[in-house]
């Protein structure tokens, strides 16, 4: 193609006279230099890092930018959720039978336990009532799909595909069928963000479920590993403990699975015992999550120093409840 | 290969606005595919690759302003923080504005080099971003970067081809 010669008209655009002046007019009209620009849009990123990490002024800019954004991201994932689509299609009947069988012997499996935990519900709540503590509130689930990863290798993190549309807040309880997953940390008109659990220094109050010894479970961030911090060398704590929600934040409901206890390293030299731990849930397998409804809002935390006169009444208050 | 030979000079035609813009739309549906994994680490950032290609090739008309826009535009895709991406194109762009003349009269392995360094220098920006508000650095981060370059020369080819074509539909 290159040996025919283009069109004359072609060339004239290439022909340095008319191009150069154009380009010197449009050089002297550009206003700032370079510099004066990088100085400029750096000092506006900067000021913008600064609002976005001290205060959350620009989540509603960030969900209206997210609108131009997310048909791309929609697009961008529809080659997966087509190619998973289609596998579903040819999947073959004695798979499909097998299925059927190993979730029949499941659900009875569960149907059993399931009739022994009602009775042990109902139990509970009597005695509660008897000592007058106060109830446990079931919490409410939304099912949720995982949209996609996050594509930042720095972060543990997730979209879902359920937005404030459907009534999601941040700090709501992500959990899958085994144990808790994450933390919904920002919310989309049509996505939400779920912080995993495993995301460095993300922190969730734990339990031993063996031993009832309450503790806070802190992510690793670069493994999948989860780890308790400041826990004496003495402390009771096993191989294949398994930690629950302890439920005293008032975020995470009280019960739910976390973690299972996998290396304990006791070391003399060290104050505290290095606890290794894995998480329950499937952090990095599942598609499909549950979002749990935001728990209950617990008491006001009293005061750091109350005046004589109300800390009589609260005693008061108390003894007449 | 007539972009490896500068002797005879390149015929392109003037790009259109609408082709600059989904050269940058489809950098952002490559960047959102779903990656995982190694494949995360090893993913090139296409973005960058594409407004730096802009930058150099047509500086009157994609600058450090449209990279910054851009930049907006992955952080919301990306969940960063806001303006992290945008100030790391802001470097990219004024590296791609500033050197855009010495580039365009490399070949596409003189070019590689000179790219490999604003490319560096774009990744080291984000990198010390998040280090400075999360105190870690996953060093790892950089392989993108090396990925990045080799991008280069097969992106830079791949559109100046494109533009070469349309001149010979004509």
């Amino acid at each position: 193609m290159h040996t025919v010669p283009p069109p004359l008209t072609t060339y004239y655009s290439a022909v340095p006279t008319k191009m150069d002046s154009t380009q010197t007019f449009q050089v002297l009209n550009r206003g700032p230099g370079h510099a004066a620009r990088l100085v400029f849009f750096v000092v506006l990123s900067f000021l913008l890092m600064f609002v976005d990490t001290r205060y959350r002024y620009l989540e509603s800019s960030r969900s209206a930018l997210s609108m131009l954004v997310s048909p791309i991201q929609r697009l961008a994932t529809l080659p997966n959720s087509l190619w998973q689509q289609a596998s579903d299609f040819f999947v073959t009947q004695s798979s499909l039978l097998d299925e059927n069988n190993a979730l029949r012997l499941q659900r009875e499996k569960d149907a059993a336990q399931l009739i022994q935990s009602q009775s042990l519900l109902q139990e509970n709540q009597q005695l509660r009532l008897l000592l007058a503590l106060q109830q446990h509130t079931p919490f409410a689930s939304q099912f949720a799909e995982i949209v996609y990863a996050e594509r930042d290798i720095f972060k543990r993190k997730v979209l879902i595909n359920k937005g404030s549309y459907s009534d999601i807040q941040p700090g709501q309880v992500v959990m899958d069928d085994k144990g808790i997953v994450g933390q919904i940390t920002r919310v989309y008109p049509w996505l939400s963000e779920v912080t995993l659990i495993t995301e460095k220094d993300h922190a969730v109050p734990v339990q031993v479920l063996r031993s009832g010894l309450r503790s806070v479970a802190f992510g690793a961030g670069d493994t999948s590993q989860l780890s308790l911090r400041y826990m004496p060398v003495s402390t009771d704590i096993q191989n294949g403990d398994v930690l629950i929600t302890s439920g005293i934040d008032g975020l995470y409901p009280p019960g739910i699975p976390v973690a299972k206890v996998e290396k304990i390293e006791r070391d003399a030299a060290y104050p505290f015992a290095q606890i290794i731990c894995l998480p329950l849930g499937g952090v990095d397998k599942h598609k499909q999550l549950l979002v749990l409804s935001a728990m209950p809002r617990l008491p006001e935390r009293p005061a750091a120093d109350p005046a004589p006169a109300t800390g009589k009444t609260k005693v008061k208050k108390a003894e007449v409840h | 290969m007539p972009y490896l030979d500068k002797a005879q000079p390149e015929i392109l035609r003037p790009v259109s606005n609408l082709f600059i813009i989904t050269s940058i739309v489809v950098a952002l549906f490559l960047n959102g595919l779903p990656w995982e994994g190694l494949w995360l680490m090893l993913r090139p950032d296409f973005v960058a690759v594409v407004m730096l290609y802009w930058c150099t090739h047509k500086p009157l008309r994609v600058g450090i302003g449209m990279s910054w826009m851009v930049g907006m535009l992955a952080d919301v895709a990306d969940a960063s923080l806001f303006g992290q991406h945008a100030l790391s194109y802001t470097v990219l762009a004024f590296g791609g504005v500033v050197l855009s003349r010495r580039i365009r009269m490399f070949d596409l392995r003189e070019q590689t080099t000179q790219v490999s360094l604003i490319l560096l220098l774009t990744y080291a920006t984000y990198a010390l971003v998040h280090w400075q508000v999360n105190g870690h650095v996953a060093w790892i981060y950089f392989l993108g970067c090396l990925t990045s370059t080799l991008l280069w020369a097969p992106m830079s080819t791949l559109m100046q081809s494109m533009r070469q074509t349309r001149v010979d539909r004509e």
